[in-house]
């Protein structure tokens, strides 16, 4: 059972690229650069003042591997304590919680995380296929879109949600995502265009699913002493866990039920004191890939009872303005750098409780939660508050 | 290698991955058992008594050796499935794969997991969750999970 | 159970992954590698602060972090650091082995410069020796637009 840090952490600073479906006006170590000035910029520090860096990236997407290797001239960790972290989906949030351990350690005062990728430059769906089970599920895998559609016929079969109730995800997300100027996709939607969508599998419609991205994001994570002097909202971090499954697509419920979600949840409400989060919670960043699983999510989350994640959507409690907004930046549905993107909710969440928002910030932010998700339906969920 | 023109340039190059990959031991029984008696095998946790499909050395719950071989039969019931029919790049063919495909999780008698697999039926419109599928075998097996050819619905 | 281990036969799986990449060189490369196909010159570009010339070059100083903005021409012609004959065959090698690999330090560089070495038998093969570039007749903007060192 994973425990408060009793050193206090904070995230400092964030740094984004405006992301893009092509950046073709830099290489990979270029983009990873303009992330990391972005955030020195943000945090007003220099290069020298950070201890270490941990990068990372789902590595077979651009066929270059070795990241924390050949990225140190963009990155800056020349001669300096580095790690990779990469963890398919979650990597972001994974990123994060190492940059949180890294600190909360006491063996460092300020840990650079980066996460990034350049999908335009290889083929996603065939690389996601290289994650699927060589003997038993690479020949039948079509990648993410496949997977979602698979189980989302589960999900509406036993719980009557419709396309409809997925669709207004997608129209909130996108709409939210006018309000970001980092998002790749900012859309004013209705739902009958989401519905009238191309199908890519059923039923899953192109609307339905997130785009793929090229982009970076970058934080700083620091010990108390120095988030104090460097920010003076900094978002401190209450609580982080991480859960894994069985192997197989078959072995789970996936959408009808992602218990790893729920598991990582329950703890990390747990740790954090957490009772209702509909009520507890200000804002979340929820990572949906595709518009059936915020829906879904939104159950094993508990902001919902199982099965009522469509009544959630049609309540409005989760739109701008409602009770608990989700995904004020757009969430995936707007952006979708897989290495960057379960960091960019923590960034997001941060930047939430920073009071950083701009034109997204929800008013009142106190707590935040930022959840990650990987590809074997593995999930990460970090709570960040703005009191210690 | 190849270099698209303009003042940014793009290198473009195909990479071959070639992998030889042990199946194991508990892969190795039960594409043996598909080829030489076209049965599906699942395996049980002596402890929670789940019984797995596919086969795997140990149960994930209770972190214990599975032991027991169990005959699966080959109909069961279409637990999900969906109808992919957007155009992607096979990466174990370097082409695209063909489509309309069906593909979906079959509950087989007996099993607690499901089995993932090509589904089909007559018009893969008319594929509900809840239909009795049939596995369809290759005429000549070779061992490997293809022996299958997908499992098709049985339709009155 | 022991006896279905008996009589089993490990079964291993052949795949071949295969999957096409579009890499974006980005603004320095790109130029560099334009100046090489269209002008047979070769670029470096200098540190502000560390005044290190790197070749190849790039956008950003792994040492100090600046911004690279500054270029320079540098020789065609260098000096072979280090080297070695590679013997065996592989699936990603340029040209079929026996070939030469060194790192030449052209002239106004200050970082080597990894690529092959000819017109030479093994035996004259020396650290320090001079060497000149050999470019390609047609060339495509990529690092085999060089097609190898010679000794001068």
């Amino acid at each position: 059972m994973a425990r408060r840090s009793k050193r206090n952490v904070a995230i400092v600073a964030t740094g984004q690229t405006d992301h893009r479906s092509k950046r073709p006006d830099v290489n990979i170590v270029e983009m990873i650069n303009e992330a990391v000035r972005r955030c020195l910029a943000d945090a007003n520090m220099t290069m020298e003042e950070i201890d270490g860096i941990v990068i990372g990236n789902m590595e077979h997407f651009e066929g270059i591997f070795f990241t924390e290797m050949w990225s140190v001239d963009g990155a800056g960790s020349f001669l300096k304590h580095g790690m990779k972290i990469t963890t398919g989906g979650t990597t972001g949030t994974s990123l994060a919680l190492g940059g949180y351990y890294h600190v909360a350690s006491g063996l460092f005062d300020t840990v650079m995380t980066i996460g990034w990728e350049k999908q335009s430059e290889g083929e996603t769906t065939a690389g996601l296929i290289f994650q699927a089970d060589p003997l038993w599920e690479r020949a039948t895998m079509s990648g993410a879109i496949g997977s979602f559609a698979a189980s989302a016929t589960s999900y509406m079969h036993k719980y009557g949600i419709t396309e409809e109730q997925a669709a207004k995800v997608a129209v909130k997300n996108r709409r939210n995502a006018l309000n970001n100027p980092h998002a790749h996709l900012k859309l004013d939607l209705t739902v009958d265009q989401v519905l009238k969508s191309k199908m890519l599998a059923y039923p899953i419609k192109m609307l339905d699913m997130c785009p793929t991205s090229d982009g970076a994001c970058a934080m700083i994570f620091a010990s108390e002493e120095r988030a104090k002097k460097i920010c003076s909202n900094p978002a401190w971090v209450i609580a982080g866990v991480t859960r894994h499954d069985q192997p197989f697509g078959g072995d789970l419920e996936m959408l009808l039920n992602l218990r790893t979600l729920r598991s990582a949840t329950e703890e990390a409400y747990q740790i954090a004191g957490i009772k209702e989060p509909l009520r507890d919670l200000d804002v979340v960043e929820l990572y949906e890939p595709c518009t059936f699983a915020e829906l879904s999510w939104s159950e094993a989350a508990r902001f919902c009872g199982p099965g009522e994640g469509g009544k959630l959507i049609d309540s409005g409690a989760t739109q701008m303005g409602g009770q608990m907004p989700i995904n004020p930046s757009g969430g995936v549905l707007s952006t979708n750098c897989i290495g960057a993107t379960a960091m960019i909710r923590v960034a997001e969440a941060a930047i939430q409780v920073m009071g950083k928002g701009g034109k997204r910030q929800v008013p009142n932010v106190n707590r935040a939660m930022a959840t990650g998700f990987g590809g074997s339906w593995w999930s990460d969920v970090i709570i960040l508050s703005r009191t210690t | 290698m190849s270099e698209k023109g303009g003042s940014l340039l793009v290198a473009e190059f195909e990479a071959n991955f070639p992998y030889d990959y042990s199946a194991g031991r508990f892969a190795s029984y039960f594409f043996k058992q598909l080829k030489d008696k076209k049965q599906i095998t699942g395996i049980r946790c002596p402890k929670c008594q789940r019984v797995f499909v596919p086969p795997r050395p140990a149960c994930g719950y209770c972190f214990v050796g599975n032991t027991e071989w169990v005959p699966l039969g080959d109909e069961g019931t279409l637990w999900a499935y969906t109808i992919v029919q957007f155009p992607f790049l096979d990466p174990m063919t370097g082409q695209e794969r063909p489509i309309p495909y069906g593909y979906g999780y079959i509950e087989l008698e007996g099993a607690s997991t499901r089995l993932q697999h090509f589904v089909t039926a007559s018009d893969l419109n008319k594929l509900r969750i809840g239909m009795r599928m049939k596995a369809v075998f290759r005429e000549e097996r070779k061992g490997d999970l293809a022996d299958i050819l997908y499992f098709k619905a049985i339709e009155k | 159970m022991d006896k279905w281990l008996q009589e089993l036969e490990p079964i291993v799986v052949h795949q071949e992954l295969k999957v096409p990449y579009r890499y974006s060189m980005g603004a320095a490369a790109s130029k560099f590698f334009i100046e090489m196909r269209d002008q047979k010159r070769i670029l470096g570009i200098r540190c502000p602060k560390c005044s290190v010339v790197f070749v190849p070059p790039r956008s950003s100083c792994g040492r100090c972090f600046s911004p690279l903005e500054e270029w320079v021409e540098v020789s065609d012609r260098g000096t072979l650091q280090t080297y070695t004959i590679v013997h065996y065959p592989t699936a990603v090698q340029p040209i079929p082995p026996p070939f030469i690999y060194g790192v030449i330090k052209l002239d106004g560089a200050d970082t080597g410069l990894g690529h092959l070495v000819s017109e030479t038998n093994f035996e004259s093969l020396r650290i320090g020796m001079r060497v000149q570039a050999v470019f390609k007749e047609e060339r495509a903007g990529n690092m085999l637009d060089i097609k190898y060192f010679k000794p001068i």
